[in-house]
C-alpha cells in the first residue's frame, strides 16, 4: 500500500490573532506555527499501519505552503514519513480549499496512492473541504472524521466507524480512499532528536505551479470564492454578574435566561 | 441559472434535522430578495415525515428522492443524488445545515458541480454585483471571515446550526418525487449500521442547552450529582472540559473544545471551567454563556454573559431547584 499524508501548517491554537490592517490576513510575525493537530492524527495513523502491517510500502507527506511550511513535512519526516511534497508557488497562497483540492489531486493523481489520509479539519479556517473535495476530484470514495479503523488484511477494503451527532455511522469502504481522522483514533508521538536529525536527508520534491500538469485547468474548472476580509469577532456585551446568596442568584438567573435571553 | 434557493434537508429515520427550519430563514430573506422560490430537496427512505416537516417550515416546493438504497448516508450515493437535484432546479444558491452529514456532503458536491463553497457560515446577504456574501467564523471564532462568491456561478455554503431561528409557514409546498439519479450502485461505500454513542444520553453536538462541567467537579461521582441533574431539568446534554476527561470524570465523547467537539447551542452553562482559550474554541459561538465560577478573573467571565461568582458546589443544585420551580 501506498499511503499519502496531507498536512498543513497553522499557527498554534494558542496565538493571539490580530488582523493586518488591509484585513487580508492576520499579522504573522512572530505567530508559532505548527503542523495541524488533526494532521498529527494522520501522520501517526499512517506510521501504526507501517508497524502493523507488512504491506505499506511508502509513506508520503504533501503539503501545500510557503517556504516555511517546509518544517511541517520536517516533522512528517522525523515522525517517520519516508518523504515529502511541498507545493509550493505564489499562486497557491491565493487558492480557496476548493481550488487547493484541485490542485491536490492535479499533483497526486495516477501516482497509485491506495490511501490518502488527512485531518478532520484544520484549526485555523476550520472549513473541513478539503478532504470530501479532494476525494471528489480523484473519484475515490471517503469516510470522514473516522474514530476507529480496521483495514482487511488484503488490503482491498476497510471498515470504519464515522463520527456523527451523539452516534457513529459504521461504514465498509473499497480500497483505494481517502479517510479523515477524528481525535481518539491514535496517540500522535514526538518526533526524537535523533529522528529529526534523519528527516533532514529524507528527500523532499518541490513543485510550482509550472511542475504540475492541468494545474491551471483543473483549478478554473472550480466555482472557487474571492475575497476574503478578516474582521474581528462581533463584541459581545459585557456580561452580567449575579449576586446574593446562591439561591437569590440562581433564580434570577433562569428570571433572566426565560425573560431576557429568551432561552429556556 | 434560476433565481431558486436550494435547501439540503437533511433528515435521519425519517426525523428532520433541526437545523434544516433553521436554513430556511435565511434562504426565505435570500429568496425575497431574487424573487425565486426555497425549494427544498429530502433525500432517504421512508421520509414522510421529514417532508412534512419541511412543508411545515413553509417552502415553496420540496424534491423527494426516495430509494432504499438511501436508507442510510453514503456520500457517494448522497452526493449524485443531491448533485442530480441541483442541476435540475438549477437554483443561484444552495444552504445546507453545517451538520456532520452537510460538512461531509456539500465539499463532494461542489466539487461536481464546479460551484464555490463556504463552510458554517453566521451571515448571508448579497453584494452589489448581486453575487453571494456570507460570513464565517475562523481562528476557532477569533476571527471572522467575509467570503465573496463569483457572480453567475453557482454559490453554495452550509449554516452554522442555532444562529437563525426555525422558520415556520404555510405547508402549501408541492412535492415532486424524483428518481434516484445515478448513485445507485456505487457500493465502494456504504453505512451498515449507526451506533448511538454515549449510552443514549443526548450528544452535545445534538442539544439546544448544553450544561458543561470542568476540573472543579472532582469527581465522576459529582457530575452525577450536581451536572446531569441540572441537564436534566433543562433537557440539556451534559459537556465537559478537557481537564475533567482526561481527569477520567467524564467520557472523551463529551469533551468541549479544539480537540473536542464544537458546539453552538442556544444556551451553554460553564459549571467551573476556567474557559482556557482551546475551550473557548469549541463554545464561544454559543448563542447565551453562562459561567459559574469562583474566580472573578476567570477568562470565561470575558465572553460570559451571565455570571455567578461562586461555589458551584452551591450554585448548582440551587439553579436545579430555580429551574424545576419555573417547570412546574
Ligand atoms: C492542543 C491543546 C488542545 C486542547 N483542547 C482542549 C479542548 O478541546 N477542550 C478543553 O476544554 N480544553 C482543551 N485543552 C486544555 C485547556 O488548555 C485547559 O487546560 C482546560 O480547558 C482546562 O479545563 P478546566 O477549565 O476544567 O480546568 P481549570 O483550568 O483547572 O479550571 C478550573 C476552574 O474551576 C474554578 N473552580 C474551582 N473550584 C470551583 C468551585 N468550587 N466552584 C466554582 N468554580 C470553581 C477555578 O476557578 C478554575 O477557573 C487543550 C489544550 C491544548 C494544549
Ligand atoms: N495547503 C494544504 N496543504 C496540505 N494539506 C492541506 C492544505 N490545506 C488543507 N489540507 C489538508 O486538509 C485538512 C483540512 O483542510 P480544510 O478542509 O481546509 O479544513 C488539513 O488538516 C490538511 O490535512
Amino acid at each position: 500500500m501506498k499511503l499519502l499524508v496531507l498536512i498543513k501548517q497553522v499557527p498554534d491554537s494558542t496565538t493571539n490573532i490580530k488582523i493586518r490592517p488591509d484585513g487580508e490576513d492576520i499579522d504573522r510575525a512572530g505567530v508559532k506555527m505548527v503542523v495541524n493537530p488533526f494532521d498529527e492524527f494522520a501522520i501517526e495513523l499512517a506510521v501504526q499501519l507501517r508497524e502493523k502491517r507488512s504491506d505499506v510500502e511508502s509513506i508520503t507527506a504533501l503539503t501545500v505552503g510557503p517556504a516555511s511550511a517546509a518544517e511541517a513535512l520536517r516533522t512528517a519526516l522525523a515522525i517517520g514519513a519516508d518523504d515529502g511534497i511541498h507545493l509550493q508557488d505564489d499562486a497557491f497562497a491565493k487558492l480557496d480549499e476548493l481550488q487547493t483540492a484541485a490542485l491536490i489531486a492535479a499533483a497526486v493523481k495516477n501516482q497509485g496512492y491506495d490511501l490518502i489520509i488527512r485531518g478532520k479539519q484544520e484549526i485555523d479556517l476550520d472549513s473541513g473541504q478539503l478532504g470530501p473535495a479532494l476525494a471528489e476530484a480523484l473519484d475515490l470514495p471517503h469516510v470522514g472524521a473516522v474514530t476507529a479503523l480496521d483495514i482487511a488484511a488484503d488490503g482491498e477494503s476497510l471498515k470504519a466507524n464515522r463520527r456523527i451527532e451523539g452516534a457513529d455511522e459504521i461504514v465498509e469502504c473499497a480500497i483505494p480512499a481517502l479517510l479523515t481522522i477524528e481525535k481518539g483514533l491514535v496517540e500522535p508521538r514526538y518526533p526524537s532528536l535523533p529522528n529529526l536529525m534523519k528527516a533532514k536527508k529524507k528527500p523532499v520534491k518541490t513543485m510550482t505551479a509550472g511542475d504540475v500538469s492541468g494545474y491551471a485547468d483543473a483549478v478554473a474548472k472550480v466555482g472557487g470564492t474571492e475575497i476574503h476580509k478578516l474582521a474581528p469577532p462581533p463584541q459581545r456585551p459585557p456580561g452580567r454578574i449575579l449576586t446574593g446568596d446562591p439561591a437569590e442568584a440562581a433564580a434570577e438567573l433562569v428570571r433572566l435566561l426565560r425573560e431576557e435571553a429568551k432561552v429556556i | 441559472m434560476t433565481n431558486d434557493i436550494l435547501i439540503f434537508a437533511e433528515q435521519r429515520d425519517g426525523k428532520l434535522h433541526s437545523g434544516v427550519a433553521q436554513t430556511i430563514t435565511p434562504a426565505r430573506e435570500l429568496a425575497a430578495k431574487t424573487g425565486g422560490q426555497v425549494v427544498a430537496v429530502v433525500i432517504g427512505d421512508g421520509i414522510d415525515a421529514a417532508v412534512d416537516a419541511v412543508k411545515n417550515a413553509g417552502v415553496d416546493r420540496i424534491i423527494s428522492i426516495t430509494s432504499g438504497d438511501l436508507k442510510l448516508y453514503s456520500a457517494l450515493r448522497f452526493r449524485s443524488a443531491l448533485a442530480a437535484a441541483i442541476q435540475k432546479v438549477d437554483p443561484k444558491i444552495v444552504l445546507a445545515p453545517a451538520t456532520f452529514m452537510g460538512r461531509d456532503l456539500l465539499p463532494r458536491v461542489a466539487m461536481r458541480l464546479g460551484a464555490g463553497l463556504a463552510t458554517d457560515v453566521t451571515e448571508l446577504s448579497f453584494s452589489g454585483n448581486g453575487a453571494l456574501d456570507v460570513v464565517r467564523p475562523v481562528y476557532n471564532g477569533k476571527a471572522f471571515c467575509h467570503v465573496n462568491f463569483p457572480a453567475g456561478k453557482l454559490a453554495m455554503a452550509s449554516v452554522r446550526v442555532n444562529t437563525f431561528a426555525a422558520a415556520a409557514g404555510e405547508a402549501k409546498a408541492s412535492v415532486d418525487a424524483m428518481s434516484d439519479a445515478g448513485g445507485a450502485g456505487d457500493d465502494r461505500i456504504k453505512t451498515t449500521e449507526v451506533a448511538r454513542t454515549g449510552g443514549g444520553v443526548k450528544d452535545v453536538t445534538e442539544a439546544d442547552i448544553v450544561v458543561s462541567g470542568g476540573r472543579s467537579l472532582k469527581s465522576e461521582d459529582n457530575f452525577n450529582q450536581l451536572i446531569y441533574p441540572l441537564a436534566g431539568a433543562l433537557d440539556a446534554a451534559v459537556g465537559a472540559s478537557r481537564a475533567a476527561c482526561d481527569a477520567g470524570y467524564q467520557p472523551h465523547s463529551r469533551q468541549v473544545g479544539l480537540t473536542g467537539k464544537t458546539v453552538t447551542p442556544k444556551l451553554y452553562i460553564a459549571c467551573g471551567i476556567s474557559g482556557a482559550i482551546q475551550h473557548l474554541a469549541g463554545m464561544r459561538g454559543s448563542k447565551c454563556i453562562v459561567a459559574i465560577n469562583t474566580d472573578a478573573e476567570a477568562p470565561i467571565y470575558k465572553i460570559a454573559d451571565y455570571g455567578i461568582v461562586d461555589d458551584l458546589f452551591k450554585v448548582v443544585p440551587a439553579l436545579t431547584e430555580a429551574v424545576k420551580k419555573l417547570n412546574a
